[in-house]
């Protein structure tokens, strides 16, 4: 252990230790935590929590590095599931306090779990401006369309129309499209995927670790009990095929039955879906993840006005930005380097003092 | 009054022992830096001092009307002097709107200087005076001492080049020259101030220090009286000049060197409050990470996050913005981290009075969570007590595992005074013991707790095995785990409020001075103290018996405060609220104590105290 305190050393973080992974080779079981899991049964937080489980050891961080924040929710009870460092902080505030963990602490590992009201409606604030920081986080916003742990009133995301406990009538709102509110927020790294993609799900995550900074992934979750089917045209058999639009970066944007239909752009901007044979591969869209203009990846996001048509899954903009908690170190040695060390009694002196004898 | 001999060439200054010194014009004018450079060089000269800086929310209100009147007062003396003065005996007046609001305050037979330039026919029509004050004898129970300073100005910073309208600004200069030369202050440290500060713009600087120097000049061949007031006798070491503000900024960064922690500050910019997060965001070689967050809700998330992090994590804020932390402090209360929440207090309800001063946010801080959600209390008392008052803040908080609101006020924010440098050696130490080990056989348990201090363990990321998940549901007693037990939460309601209250052992016992044989008491807390202690100094000069003390912790109070108001038959307590300090004391301690009570955006005059004490104690 070299957990202590020792020395002034201000800016080296504080009992930061060394990777002690790689030495033992950890398992989904180390990730676990003693806590039963208390979901609803059918719930599609459990798949999202055993795609993160596992996917934690292949990682190489060591666990005592890592941290999970969440706000009020369904979801936010995720971070009691993992046996790693945790916060289950208040309804929205969670981008807030994991700005604060990553800002003192570059050397961890942060994640963010937050529902869609969390995330969008009374935590809606903190998130565009963690995402604009670029503060090292990985958010991942659980979207079922509905509030569930307060049993079933519409969210920011639950379509127009919606008839819910507090809108008998039908919701009057237009919903957040939430993959276009992260681009508009500046976000570097934003991603789309599924509760029910066993193989998507995982390999998105992976793509929001290796990228430094923030990383907003929004995965479709059903909630059986006050939304169900919310994602069926994507989530059923047919859907899978004929309405999921996977992004790969450099390729074309095809999906359907054999890759049957596409993406077209045209000259005013605007995409289109289109039967790929009646306007020729060529003139198919390619994805660019990198494109430092989020302009295509906004376009995209505004395919499909909710998941009830085809919608593009996958990462949808990775660019490289400085990172917030790394620029602000390097403040911090920058000031060290030109002023000195701070020394508190040169602090108070100042420049305008005197002496009484 | 003597004839002190002074200089030689020089005439003999007439001895003061005290002065009050108001300077009032428009918000434009530039007051509040002409009064800072002239207890700049008071201080430098080395009398007591306090200053109250008295200026409009409004950044440019209308020019030459009275809610765009900006004042500044300072009182000086050769004694150690409590408060900044209840009347001025001169003011300074720039234009008939600074004349009018202020008139009021100077004592009969005061100085009253006034730029002759500006009564003409448009301002005085702004400031509502039909006729013209310095003609119609309604100000002949003053010495009036009438001097075109716009005139002087532009004469004086001719051939500059500036323009008539630049020329102008520098009035508030020359103003201060007539004022340097009156009471004998140099002018050196504020002619170096002006060239460092206009070091890229020398025409302004060398109009600034013309101007300077040609009010100087003015007040001597005008054989304006001239008096002095000797430096104070003063305890040695070396002094420097405070506000509030600083005193908080330095207070936190000293603790973080005494705790070996850096500090994290999340602030959102609020009137009077935002001169710590600039004061801490300068100093960055010692480790200080500041965010300006994009809101007071995000700001006080951040510090939470940070001090889960291993960083003592502080927020800042005033007014409204106390209202917006309150759900975030119930977080840190349930968590039970480190957290300094520094509330600079103003009017209020809603946004109130942003830059007048008020103690109203004492019930606040108190109660103002729902559910049982105890949080300490400590309150400076003075500019100088804030650097104390923040040492003491983060000590409690790190050592008790626990938020802390540290409370000041915008008098003591703004309000600047002599401060004598402390040595290192005089802070206390914060010892800081991270935890690394498991604490139950291979097992950690984030909320097995110290018998003495009942603080939990503070186990920081990055410590291999201590893995844990802490939040805002009820926790189980030891484990920490999610608990909806009746009992157990009964308990942890009760275990929370114990270790607030152990404090009580680890601070100051409450201390009064005064008459031995006094039957009242006058308690105050936070920035009172002064007029308090100038109100007992009246009294006892008229041979009225009365004692003084002063709280410093608010929750809890000190172990020994019902011993020591029980001594008194009666119990006075004044406040710039509507009594809060005295609903607790009450409620404590089944004491009937009076109160005093102020709320009009300015600290209580002594006199004014003297006067209700007298009232109340009879």
């Amino acid at each position: 252990m070299t957990q202590s305190n020792e020395g002034p050393s201000f800016l080296e973080g504080v009992g930061i230790t060394e990777a002690t992974g790689g030495v033992t080779t950890l398992t989904r079981k180390d990730f676990t935590s003693d806590q039963e899991v208390r979901w609803c049964p059918g719930c599609g937080d459990y798949a999202i929590l055993a795609a993160v489980q596992s996917l934690m050891p292949d990682l190489g961080i060591p666990r005592e590095k890592i941290v999970f924040v969440s706000g009020i929710g369904c979801a936010a009870r995720f971070p009691y599931y993992l046996d790693t460092y945790g916060v289950h902080g208040i309804h929205g505030r969670a981008p807030a306090i994991a700005t604060g963990i990553a800002t003192a602490r570059p050397d961890l590992h942060v994640w963010v779990v937050m529902g869609d009201g969390d995330a969008l409606s009374i935590g809606g604030n903190h998130l565009i401006h963690a995402l604009r920081r670029n503060v090292n986080l990985k958010l991942l916003m659980f979207n079922n369309q509905i509030y569930g742990l307060t049993k079933g009133q519409y969210s920011p995301t639950s379509e127009k129309g919606k008839i819910t406990k507090s809108t008998p009538f039908g919701s009057l709102e237009t919903p957040f499209n939430p993959i276009s509110v992260a681009l508009g927020a500046e976000a570097t790294f934003v991603a789309r995927t599924m509760d029910v993609e066993r193989k998507h799900l995982p390999k998105v995550l992976r793509r929001a670790v290796a990228h430094r900074g923030s990383a907003f992934v929004e995965i479709y979750q059903n909630c059986n009990i006050f939304n169900d089917g919310a994602f069926m045209a994507l989530s059923s058999k047919e859907g899978a095929t004929g309405n999921r639009i996977y992004l790969e970066h450099g390729k074309p944007i095809r999906f359907g039955p054999d890759g049957a239909r596409g993406v077209v752009m045209h000259p005013d901007g605007q995409l289109e879906i289109v039967d790929v044979a009646s306007v020729g591969e060529d003139k198919i869209l390619l994805h660019d993840e990198y494109r430092d203009n989020p302009s295509l990846a906004f376009a995209l996001s505004r395919l499909a006005d909710g998941p009830t048509q085809p919608t593009p899954m996958g990462v949808f903009r990775d660019v490289d930005r400085p990172v917030y908690g790394d620029a602000m170190e390097h403040q911090l040695h920058a000031a060290a380097e030109r002023q000195g060390p701070g020394e508190i009694e040169r602090l108070l002196h100042g420049s305008d003092t005197w002496t009484v004898d | 009054m003597t004839q002190a001999p002074t200089k030689q060439g020089e005439r003999r200054r007439q001895e003061l022992d005290r002065v009050v010194i108001r300077f009032a014009g428009d918000s434009g004018d530039g007051m509040q830096l002409t009064g800072e450079r002239f207890t700049s060089a008071t201080a430098f000269f080395g009398n007591d001092l306090a200053t109250l800086p008295d200026f409009p929310a409004e950044i440019r209100a209308p020019a030459g009307t009275i809610p765009g009147v900006s004042a500044f007062q300072i009182h000086f003396a050769d004694y150690d002097i409590l408060t900044p003065g209840d009347q001025p005996s001169v003011l300074v007046a720039m234009n008939p709107a600074a004349l009018k609001a202020n008139l009021e305050d100077l004592q009969h037979g005061g100085l009253l200087i006034v730029n002759s330039d500006a009564f003409e026919k448009r301002n005085l029509e702004k400031a509502g005076y039909e006729a013209n004050p310095l003609d119609d004898g309604s100000l002949s129970v003053f010495q009036i001492v009438q001097i075109p300073m716009t005139k002087l100005t532009v004469e004086a910073v001719k051939g500059t080049g500036l323009s008539k309208k630049e020329a102008q600004r520098s009035k508030n200069m020359l103003a201060l020259g007539v004022i340097s030369w009156m009471y004998g202050r140099p002018l050196d440290p504020t002619i170096e101030w002006l060239e460092k500060k206009f070091a890229k713009k020398p025409g302004i600087a060398q109009a600034n220090v013309l101007a300077l120097r040609a009010g100087h000049a003015f007040g001597e061949t005008a054989e304006l009286t001239a008096y002095e007031v000797k430096p104070a006798v003063l305890a040695p070491g070396t002094y420097r000049r405070v506000n509030g503000n600083q005193a908080v900024a330095y207070g936190l960064i000293a603790a973080s060197v005494q705790a070996k922690l850096p500090l994290f500050l999340g602030s959102y910019p609020i009137t009077p409050a935002s001169d710590i997060l600039h004061e801490l965001s300068r100093h960055k070689n010692f480790g200080v990470r500041t965010v300006q967050a994009e809101d007071e809700i995000a700001a006080i998330g951040m510090a939470i996050g940070a001090s889960f992090a291993g960083h003592i994590g502080i927020t800042t804020t005033s007014g409204p913005g106390l209202d917006l932390k309150s759900e975030s402090l119930g977080l840190a209360v349930a968590l039970e981290l480190p957290l300094i929440l520094v509330d600079i207090q103003r009017g209020g309800p809603s946004t109130g009075l942003p830059t007048k001063t008020e103690q109203s946010d004492l019930l606040h801080a108190m109660y103002g969570r729902h559910g049982e959600s105890p949080v300490p209390i400590v309150a400076a008392y003075s500019a100088s007590s804030c650097f104390w008052a923040a040492v003491e803040a983060v000590r409690l908080s790190i050592t008790y595992m626990t938020p802390v609101i540290l409370l000041t006020d915008g008098y003591l924010a703004t309000g600047a005074e002599p401060w004598r440098l402390p040595t290192m050696d005089k802070l206390p130490q914060i010892p800081v013991r991270f935890a690394t080990q498991p604490n139950v056989g291979d097992q950690f348990w984030p909320y097995l707790r110290d018998d003495v201090t009942l603080a939990r363990p503070w186990a920081i990321p990055g410590t291999p095995g201590l893995e844990h998940r802490i939040g805002g549901l009820e926790k189980a007693d030891g484990t920490g785990n999610i608990s909806y037990d009746p009992e157990n939460h009964q308990l942890m309601t009760e275990m929370r409020a114990a270790k607030v209250k152990a404090i009580e052992e680890d601070i100051e016992p409450l201390e009064w001075r005064g008459d031995e044989d006094a039957r009242v008491l006058v308690l105050g807390w936070g920035s009172t103290y002064g007029s308090i202690g100038a109100a007992c100094r009246r009294l006892r000069a008229r041979d009225i018996k009365i004692a003084q003390a002063h709280l410093k912790h608010l929750n809890p109070f000190p172990k020994n405060t019902g011993q020591v108001l029980r001594r008194f038959d009666k119990v006075i307590i004044p406040e710039m609220n509507t009594g809060q300090l005295a609903k607790l004391i009450r409620a404590e301690f089944l004491i009937d104590a009076k109160s005093i009570t102020k709320v009009k955006g300015l600290p209580f005059r002594a006199g004014e105290l003297e006067e209700k004490i007298v009232e109340l104690a009879s």
